[in-house]
């Protein structure tokens, strides 16, 4: 199969994951549309790897998955840090602070 | 063979043997140090009595500091800033001159915010026990039971020098980052902590996690639009090394692959490519359109974590940004030089106006520093050598004053702790002369005042612009910088010259950690704006990246 395929699909999960970002209101929901985004990148590296021939992608692909994790951590300590003081990850609602 | 399968993956004889690759430890001497002295105190925080913690984590974050450096001044001074420019760790960092003064001022800005951190005198003492700006236990649920014995226990949140460490570690890399995954990484590792230190304030928590989870957010999908343009410039140059993509980008590679002259030929993955990698640049150097996150997150952050991140965080983004344009794009000149235009004439005016219309201090500022950071893009835009050597010059200076200037925000102080709104600070000047005349000078220098240093910086960015043939651009920011200068003077002008409310906030006295990192910063704002000519100098000296 013709891999340049496979960087539409890394296109399109890209574009769900930010069009998600933007729509959702859940924390949650917004950071694994976030997520999913990283996991877009590091499907349009290992294709591009694989049509260069050279490991430089599939080893980028390696390090998004460790700072996807430790991203996890952070990311989901603050937004259950926030959750627990006000029980709701709405983003809408976090609005303390305006123009 | 389907098409555009390289050949190396139907080979049979796959690859036996791989190197180790060469580390040359004395050139990743400073961040080394940093981050090393970041894991020794995790363990630290595992190991050390808590009644010690706090004495054994300052002393431990300002000797790295400290040794990282001497380290940077022992590498500028055996000429690896010039003549023995190179890139060290198989090509992934560049020890070269713009990396050394970036990471030398990284570093002293650094010492400054672990000053700032470990201030203990200006919170009234909880239950006998001398508390700092931030949270007793930041797990706790705020005006929660488990937060109420924790300030009866005395905890407090000695996890923060560490995790400023691994900041500090991450900002010394990024501008030092020769190729594209140095660079992610290192800007993980920079951003990580900061979502982190946001998030845990002593006083206001809701604002401050409120803070935490919007620079999270939106810092992590920034983040995600910076891989995704990676990962569209790796297809285009197959490379992820900056000098590789270089050479493919302005045509002539080093070695031709058919891939490779297959997906060079498409300039969409090289534009689109280059523009994601910008937006996550202009993201993290706070550039209008990507400015939403400053102002909520530099008012809810805790005051000192406000100024270290204005501050290094803009030094080390700026300096990857100038890397990435100068030494990956230069063959693109044409193409993102009226983008860049663009982005720092709305970057100034938007920065500038919005900034008249706040009413909290710690906002003015944020607005400020996006003002600013349209002064810079006008710099950096100049993509010439006086462009490189005036934006060092100005980042330098700008990075004092900042970091002074929130310092003294966090001794103008009333019952509620803070007292940020800017009402508040009328007549501050009647009452203490001393601070109130401090936080002028800083204003005078972020409106660029002759004197001050405000004036070296913005006079060698504009002129550099004015050189590299950008002269609408000074135009609009000499009448941004008078605009911004609007809002400075008022301030001025309300501490000095109107009545003192008679309920208004007190200033703390603090103790050396606080008054050492203010002096810095005034004594940096004098000496550059007097005599800037020597730093000129070093920045010029330093104006050269190595490829």
């Amino acid at each position: 199969m013709n891999p340049v395929n496979y960087l539409y699909l890394s296109a399109l999960l890209f574009t769900i994951g930010a069009a998600g970002v933007v729509i959702r209101r859940n924390a949650i929901v917004v950071f694994m549309c976030v997520e999913l985004m990283l996991n877009a990148g590091n499907l349009a590296l290992v294709t591009f790897s694989r049509m260069h021939g050279n490991l430089d992608g599939q080893i980028v692909a390696f390090f998004t998955m460790v700072v996807a994790a430790a991203e996890v951590v952070v990311g989901l300590a603050i937004i259950v840090s926030v959750y627990r003081s006000r029980h709701s990850a709405s983003v809408d609602d976090a609005a303390l602070m305006k123009l | 063979m389907s098409k555009g399968v390289h050949s190396l993956w139907m080979a049979q004889d796959g690859v036996d043997k791989i190197e180790a690759p060469h580390i040359e430890y004395d050139l990743l001497a400073p961040t080394l140090i940093v981050v090393g002295a970041a894991v020794l105190g995790v363990a630290v925080e595992a190991f050390v009595p808590r009644r010690h913690r706090y004495v054994v984590q300052v002393g431990l974050a300002v000797l790295a500091m400290a040794a990282a450096f001497g380290a940077v001044v022992t590498l500028a001074a055996t000429g690896h800033g010039t003549d023995e420019a190179q890139t060290a760790a198989m090509g992934a960092l560049a020890v070269d001159g713009p990396a050394l003064f970036l990471q030398g001022t990284i570093l002293l800005v650094g010492v400054l915010g672990v000053f700032t951190f470990a201030e203990r005198r200006l919170d009234p003492a909880a239950h006998g026990n001398r508390v700092d700006s931030f949270a007793a236990e930041a797990a706790a649920v705020p005006g929660g039971e488990a937060e109420q014995s924790a300030v009866k226990a005395g905890f407090t949140t000695t996890e923060v020098f560490p995790l400023l460490l691994f900041a500090t570690g991450g900002m010394l890399i990024f501008p030092a980052a020769n190729d594209l995954l140095t660079l992610f990484i290192a800007l993980e590792v920079l951003s990580l902590p900061l979502y982190l230190l946001c998030a845990v304030a002593r006083r206001k928590r809701l604002m401050s996690q409120e803070a935490a989870v919007k620079y999270f957010l939106l810092g992590a999908f920034s983040s995600a639009f910076l891989l995704f343009g990676i990962a569209l410039l790796y297809g285009y140059a197959g490379s992820v090394k900056y000098a590789v993509i270089a050479d493919v980008v302005a045509g002539n590679p080093q070695n031709m692959t058919p891939a490779l002259a297959d997906t060079m030929g498409n300039d969409a993955l090289l534009l689109i490519g280059g523009a994601m990698l910008l937006l996550g640049m202009f993201f993290k150097v706070g550039a209008v359109p990507f400015h939403m996150w400053t102002p909520d997150v530099y008012q809810g952050a805790p005051t000192p974590v406000t100024g270290f991140m204005a501050a290094a965080t803009k030094v080390a983004a700026f300096g990857a940004l100038l890397r990435l344009l100068y030494v990956v794009l230069p063959g693109m000149k044409w193409d993102w030089r009226p983008v860049m235009w663009g982005i720092a004439i709305v970057t100034m005016v938007v920065g500038a106006i919005l900034a008249i219309t706040q009413t909290d201090v710690k906002r003015l500022l944020a607005y400020s520093s996006i003002a600013h950071a349209g002064f810079i893009l006008a710099g950096v835009t100049a993509a010439n050598e006086e462009g490189i050597s005036s934006v060092l010059f100005y980042l330098a200076a700008y990075g004092f004053v900042t970091v002074g200037a929130f310092a003294v925000v966090t001794l103008v102080r009333d019952a509620g702790g803070e007292a940020t709104h800017l009402s508040k600070w009328a007549g501050l000047g009647r009452r203490s002369p001393l601070v109130a005349a401090v936080f002028a000078v800083f204003l005078l220098a972020f409106a660029g005042i002759p004197l001050t240093s405000g004036f070296a910086g913005k006079f060698a960015v504009f002129k550099a612009a004015a050189e590299g043939g950008a002269t609408p651009l000074v135009v609009v920011g000499v009448i941004a910088s008078a605009i911004a200068a609007f809002f400075y003077v008022r301030v001025i002008v309300l501490m000095f010259f109107s009545e003192p409310r008679p309920e208004g906030p007190a200033v703390t006295v603090p103790s050396a950690f606080t008054v050492s990192a203010i002096a810095v910063g005034v004594a940096a704002t004098l000496v550059l704006g007097v005599a800037p000519q020597y730093f000129l100098d070093l920045a010029g000296d330093a104006g050269v990246f190595v490829r």
